[in-house]
């Protein structure tokens, strides 16, 4: 207990969390919108790039009801989506925590060597610090994919009075569409982030509700990759 | 000699947390998840819409000082006209047609707050300035399409009716049953919101809302009230079909 360092601060707890809820119903409502027209094709037309036309997403994975209720939600929570996004690159960026999460120098083969040390094609963990190359890039880019459903929702939202910004995404058609794959991007991240918290380092979910970590249990000290070395080297009895 | 099984190491231990805090979080987890599961439906928890009542009204404050006449909507050159691929909505059981037999000829009523009250028949609608729009539309569904829209400005009916200064709203009323949408003034007055008779070069066609309807591209598809009977300008917002129901009375584009 004693060999724990702070590693969240609470600010950035607080905001992790009303990021995962908020986040949550953004994309249950939109994709609860998004059935009332499952395509993108203008009418008349057909749309190049959507395999799915036509097909809705099952109710089960939406939220909000009907289609009134959704809208209502999504207009809602993206307030505190967007509030809450501000509030935490604000204090990374004022406590400097924005170092340990953009890309550095040798990007590329640092990512290559993760990779090979989690397919087993290399034995120990590459050296790190607060997060490996791989967080970095996936940390890096959620604020960015979030820009980019930001300015495309806007252009949804108000494509006559935001037309510059609709014209920037191709028009209504297209906005709706990088909409969709930005929220894609976004559920991709997010799983794939959850899913290594628990297959690599269940020992950050301390971190993230209390803020406090043990680093001779990071996975770089166990020696971790996916459910492997979950619980670290056995302690030596004296 | 106790037989009881337990665990060699608590999951508590594993996760490196005191184990009086792992069980109360555990408990707080569980009681936090019940409640939601009472308190929710697919709607979301009862408790919200009050919440979701207030982002409503923010979001029109702002979006109404986001609203710009000079704003317009210009359909994509490239996008295919909709044509008869065109969605034809109304709320009656089958397309409203304005019976002439039963109630004379179909004029359009432009009253409330005006000075001169105007009672037009379709040729003396017709006879008025006339604009016309390609414009794309947008559902509140989310699907647009593209149509040219032939019709006289609303700002120009104003104009002729003299709208006085407490005309602050408008309320657009059909004879598909009690169908009807109230708007801002600001959006009513927008120049490309028209009171339309021509859709693609022709006479609006029944399912489209003839013999004239209101249409501009600055309002989702349900604001814009076909089958028109009366305009009528008042001091207060009077609601609507859908924006009683729950969707955004607002609804600007």
């Amino acid at each position: 207990m004693n060999d724990a360092v702070r590693r969240h601060h609470l600010i950035v707890r607080i905001t992790h969390w009303v990021n995962a809820v908020a986040l949550t119903i953004m994309i249950g409502s939109g994709l609860r919108i998004f059935n009332a027209y499952p395509a993108f094709a203008r009418k008349g037309e057909t749309f190049c790039c959507y395999p799915f036309e036509g097909d809705r997403i099952p109710s089960w994975l939406t939220f909000g009801g009907w289609l009134a209720g959704a809208r209502n939600w999504h207009f809602a929570m993206m307030w505190v989506l967007v509030v809450n996004g501000l509030v935490y690159l604000g204090f990374i960026y004022l406590h400097g925590e924005w170092r340990d999460l953009v890309p550095r120098r040798g990007l590329l083969p640092d990512a290559w060597q993760m990779t090979k040390f989690y397919l087993a094609l290399r034995r120990d963990h590459p050296r790190q610090g607060k997060h490996n190359v791989i967080q970095r890039l996936v940390y890096f880019s959620m604020p960015i994919v979030a820009a980019v459903a930001v300015v495309s929702g806007l252009a949804i939202w108000k494509p006559v009075q935001l037309a510059p910004l609709a014209w920037l995404m191709g028009g209504f058609v297209w906005a709706r569409y990088w909409h969709f794959l930005a929220m894609l991007a976004l559920v991709a991240l997010s799983v794939g982030h959850v899913f290594m918290v628990f297959a690599v380092d269940p020992y950050a979910l301390r971190a993230i509700v209390t803020g406090r970590y043990n680093p001779a249990r990071s996975p770089e000290a166990r020696n971790a990759r996916p459910f492997v070395n979950l619980r670290g080297p056995r302690e030596e009895k004296p | 000699m106790s037989r009881i099984w337990l665990p060699r190491r608590h999951a508590a231990e594993i996760l490196g947390v005191d184990r009086r805090v792992f069980i109360a979080a555990g408990l707080a987890a569980g009681a936090g998840g019940l409640m939601a599961l009472a308190g929710c439906d697919s709607k979301g928890p009862k408790s919200a819409a009050g919440v979701l009542r207030a982002a409503e009204r923010w979001n029109e404050r702002l979006e109404r000082r986001l609203f710009r006449h000079k704003a317009m909507n210009v359909a994509p050159a490239r996008a295919t006209a909709a044509g008869e691929q065109f969605p034809a909505y109304f709320i009656s059981n089958r397309v409203p047609v304005w019976d002439e037999a039963a109630r004379g000829v179909w004029r359009l009523e432009v009253g409330g707050t005006v000075r001169r009250p105007l009672r037009l028949t379709l040729d003396q609608l017709k006879a008025l300035p006339r604009t016309e729009l390609r414009l794309e539309h947008f559902c509140v569904e989310g699907w647009s399409a593209v149509a040219v829209r032939t019709g006289v400005r609303l700002s120009e009916l104003a104009r002729l009716a003299e709208i006085g200064p407490d005309a602050r709203y408008v309320d657009f009323q059909s004879f598909d049953e009690d169908y009807h949408e109230s708007w801002d003034i600001d959006s009513a007055l927008h120049p490309q919101t028209l009171i339309v008779y021509g859709q693609d070069g022709q006479l609006l066609d029944p399912a489209y809302g003839a013999p004239a309807r209101v249409y501009s591209p600055v309002k989702l598809g349900y604001k814009n009230t076909k089958y028109l009977t009366r305009v009528l300008f008042l001091p207060e917002r009077n609601g609507g079909f859908w924006s009683d129901q729950g969707y955004e009375w607002y609804a600007g584009v």
